[in-house]
């Protein structure tokens, strides 16, 4: 008998449900009918309708992120895919495993600037990973492997595929590979085993052993052998904004996030450490700061990333070692445990010593006693109320750093934000994508007044389904992070970070049907927060917290400054 | 300091546009970029020639491997390799110049490809300075027009840069 033919639009269904795709957001137009046609006769997944396709990205990315598995989203053609660019940017900059499906016109069409035509391809090169344009049916089902394939292995990112409608309605044989081998794509896993004797060799001689972890921890599900690792040597330990949860933050061998906004403990042993190991984190602008003042003191360092190119990039590195981190992280285990040598306790001590004096000043000190509510109250609370084990994703903002500094995540997956390219707009639909995948958890999004009306639409979808997220608004009525950087580098002049004529927001939130609460003095925080997560489990609840709108966060690294040169409260 | 890039990539449409879009979004420097298919007509050979410090060359070169598309790279200023260049250069052929131009063809060793009473079309090979020392020798006023097709090199002996 001969196999039956499948057209294009039956076969992108096909792909997915072959993956084991349980959840694709998206959004339908012209050039993706077909696809949703038969999206429509299928039941292997379920399709989120959003309302706008920006959102529908990172909702994807989210789920990418909360899950480990690869988030797919669908968009049609033209301003389909431009709304969506800002989210497959936003995905590529934190290195997240995702499938994006565009709608292309016909393939005949294509060059003839016709209706709802981009070049889809060639706007989104530069924030992908890598994308594909199909120009034949037959070649539809191994793109989409490979699209899967590419997004999920090595250094995770991106995958986009464009599909014109022709292709959707050709038809040919289905077949969905069982697996993909690329000669010009083969992504290193295992570290060098020189190279990590050696790595052992230096951590175990370290004086001033510092352990610096970022989002490749959390994206390379290393978690449990760093934690590990750094108990072994007893050495401190930091995270960056996107590595937070990668080790627990309230165990004691943490030293808080590091970089812009990091602790003062983080940053000087950062800036003091004798040898530093960096798993997983590429040593941005926001976390070392300016790399010459980086340099000045004398210190080893040992860089473990999957992404070759990472290395070495802005600091150079003394034990470069490409691997996939937590295959790495544990031969390392292994050779410690193994070793008859101990790190220099005399030496440790010293140097903890010396960490609790930079502890002791305890830089995320705020005032209590003031009348107005304090933000960083605000995530100390919802800390509590959610027994530390919420989901939490944020905008961007000073809300965001709030967020990062007072909320210590002790599992990675649970802090979800744009890390990389600090999208304003991330939070609902970040938060949506998260509610899908874990119907049941508790998740909350921390966001500004700015940021939210940046994506506010989605509480239309957020009632389509249900989803019980709660909305921390922490409304300072300012652009704060603008504000900030004003206050400081423009001599209080706030150019066009000040918003009159807000919403009201109580208002707004029963008008999309959810409920919505207006908070204005500190006492009444607490009780908010656990009538949102207790009476109002089940409903969506958004809530406006009135936050002093002067307050800063702090500590804080000018722009270009190196990591000792900290502004404090 | 200026070095040679080789690469091997998969010779699929916009391949070449990954490439070029990479050097213009991270600002790395592009002298020269050669490309054609190779005798297996699924990859396609490139020469890239481009300017930078040791630092910003080994990232141009994990860049470069980093993309999905390309099978090899070999920065070929690592090792002994020959480069060669295609010029066209069309010069005034009348009068005087008729037998100097000739004379400097030869000397050379370029061959002319196309005649006219007032034009001849020189063809040279060689390296990029080889190329550049022709066009000084000889009177600026008398070239017309001329194309280069930047460098493509190759590895010395054994170096062999295939999969
Ligand atoms: C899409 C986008 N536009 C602009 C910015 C620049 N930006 C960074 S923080 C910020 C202010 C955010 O204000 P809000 O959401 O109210 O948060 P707050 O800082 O007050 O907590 C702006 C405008 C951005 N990050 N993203």
């Amino acid at each position: 008998m001969a196999d039956m033919e499948l057209t294009g639009a039956e076969i992108v269904v096909r792909c997915l449900r072959d993956e084991g795709i349980k959840h694709v957001f998206g959004y339908p137009g012209g050039a993706v009918l077909n696809i949703y046609d038969e999206i429509y006769k299928q039941t292997a997944f379920e399709h989120i309708l959003v309302r706008h396709e920006q959102a529908a990205v990172h909702a994807a990315d989210a789920y990418a992120r909360a899950t480990g598995q690869v988030g797919v989203a669908i968009v049609t053609s033209g301003p389909g895919a431009t709304n969506a660019v800002t989210g497959i940017a936003t995905a590529y900059m934190d290195s997240i495993p995702m499938v994006v499906i565009s709608g292309q016109v016909p393939t005949a069409a294509i060059g003839q600037d016709a209706f709802q035509e981009v070049d889809t391809v060639g706007i989104t090169r530069p924030c992908v990973k890598h994308n594909f344009l199909v120009k034949d049916v037959r070649d539809l089902a191994s793109t989409i492997k490979k699209a899967f394939f590419i997004a999920a292995t090595g250094r995770p990112g991106p995958v986009l595929v464009d599909v014109p409608k022709d292709i959707t309605q050709h038809s040919c044989v289905y077949e969905y590979p069982k697996s993909v081998s690329m000669r010009s794509y083969n992504p290193t896993s295992k570290g060098h085993a020189g190279q990590i004797k050696k790595a052992v060799q230096m951590l175990l001689e370290a004086k001033r052993p510092m352990i610096y972890t970022g989002g490749g921890v959390v994206l390379g599900n290393a978690a449990p052998q760093v934690t590990e690792l750094v108990r072994l040597l007893g050495s401190p330990a930091t995270s960056t904004l996107m590595g937070l949860g990668g080790y627990p933050a309230p165990d004691p061998l943490f030293l808080g996030m590091l970089g812009m906004h990091g602790t003062i403990e983080a940053n000087m042993a950062m800036q003091h450490c004798d040898v530093l190991l960096a798993v997983g984190a590429r040593f941005d602008d926001r976390v070392i700061g300016n790399p010459k003042h980086f340099a000045k003191e004398a210190r080893r360092i040992i860089h473990i990333d999957v992404d070759p190119s990472s290395i070495s990039k802005r600091v150079r590195v003394d034990v470069p070692i490409v691997g996939e981190v937590a295959q790495v992280v544990e031969e390392m285990l292994k050779q410690l445990k193994a070793s008859k040598e101990q790190p220099d306790q005399t030496a440790l001590k010293a140097w903890w010593t010396q960490i609790e004096l930079w502890r002791a000043q305890d830089c995320m000190k705020y005032d209590h006693t003031s009348a107005k509510i304090k933000p960083q109250y605000v995530i100390e609370k919802l800390y509590e109320v959610t027994g530390g084990q919420a989901y939490v994703t944020s905008d961007v903002g000073q809300h965001q750093m709030w967020a990062a500094q007072y909320y210590p995540f002790d599992q990675p997956r649970r802090w979800i934000n744009s890390g990389g390219l600090g999208t304003m707009g991330f939070g609902l639909p970040a938060a949506m994508g998260v509610q899908m995948a874990f119907p049941d958890a508790q998740v909350a999004c921390v966001t500004g007044e700015g940021s939210i009306q940046m994506n506010i639409q989605e509480l239309s979808t957020c009632k389509e389904w249900k989803l019980p997220i709660k909305v921390i608004l922490l409304n300072n009525g300012y652009l704060g992070m603008v504000r900030q950087w004003q206050e400081f580098f423009y001599e209080e002049r706030y150019a066009e970070s000040y918003m009159t004529s807000l919403p009201d927001f109580v208002k707004l939130a029963e008008a999309y049907g959810h409920v919505g609460i207006i908070v204005e003095k500190p006492e009444d925080v607490e009780p908010a927060l656990r009538d949102a997560f207790g009476k109002y489990k089940d409903r969506l609840v958004f809530i406006n917290f009135l936050t002093d709108p002067r307050e800063n966060v702090f500590p804080m690294i000018p722009a270009g400054k190196g990591l000792s040169e900290m502004i404090l409260v | 300091m200026r070095h040679i890039i080789s690469l091997l990539m998969e010779n699929e449409s916009g391949a070449l546009s990954r490439v070029a879009g990479l050097f213009s979004a991270r600002g790395y420097n592009i002298e020269s970029l050669t490309v054609a298919p190779t005798e297996d007509a699924t990859l396609s050979r490139m020469t890239i020639v481009t300017r930078g410090s040791e630092d910003v060359i080994e990232q141009i070169t994990k860049q470069l491997n980093k993309l999905i598309d390309v099978v090899k790279v070999q920065d070929l200023s690592d090792g002994s390799h020959i480069e060669r260049e295609l010029m066209l250069v069309k010069v005034r052929a009348s009068g005087d110049l008729r037998e100097e131009m000739k004379r400097m063809a030869d000397i050379f060793r370029g061959r002319i490809i196309d005649v006219t009473d007032k034009t001849y079309t020189v063809e040279l090979t060689g390296p990029g300075s080889k190329l550049d020392a022709f066009l000084q020798a000889i009177d600026p006023a008398a070239i017309l027009e001329t194309v280069r097709t930047g460098a493509s090199g190759i590895g010395r002996g054994d170096r062999i840069m295939k999969i």
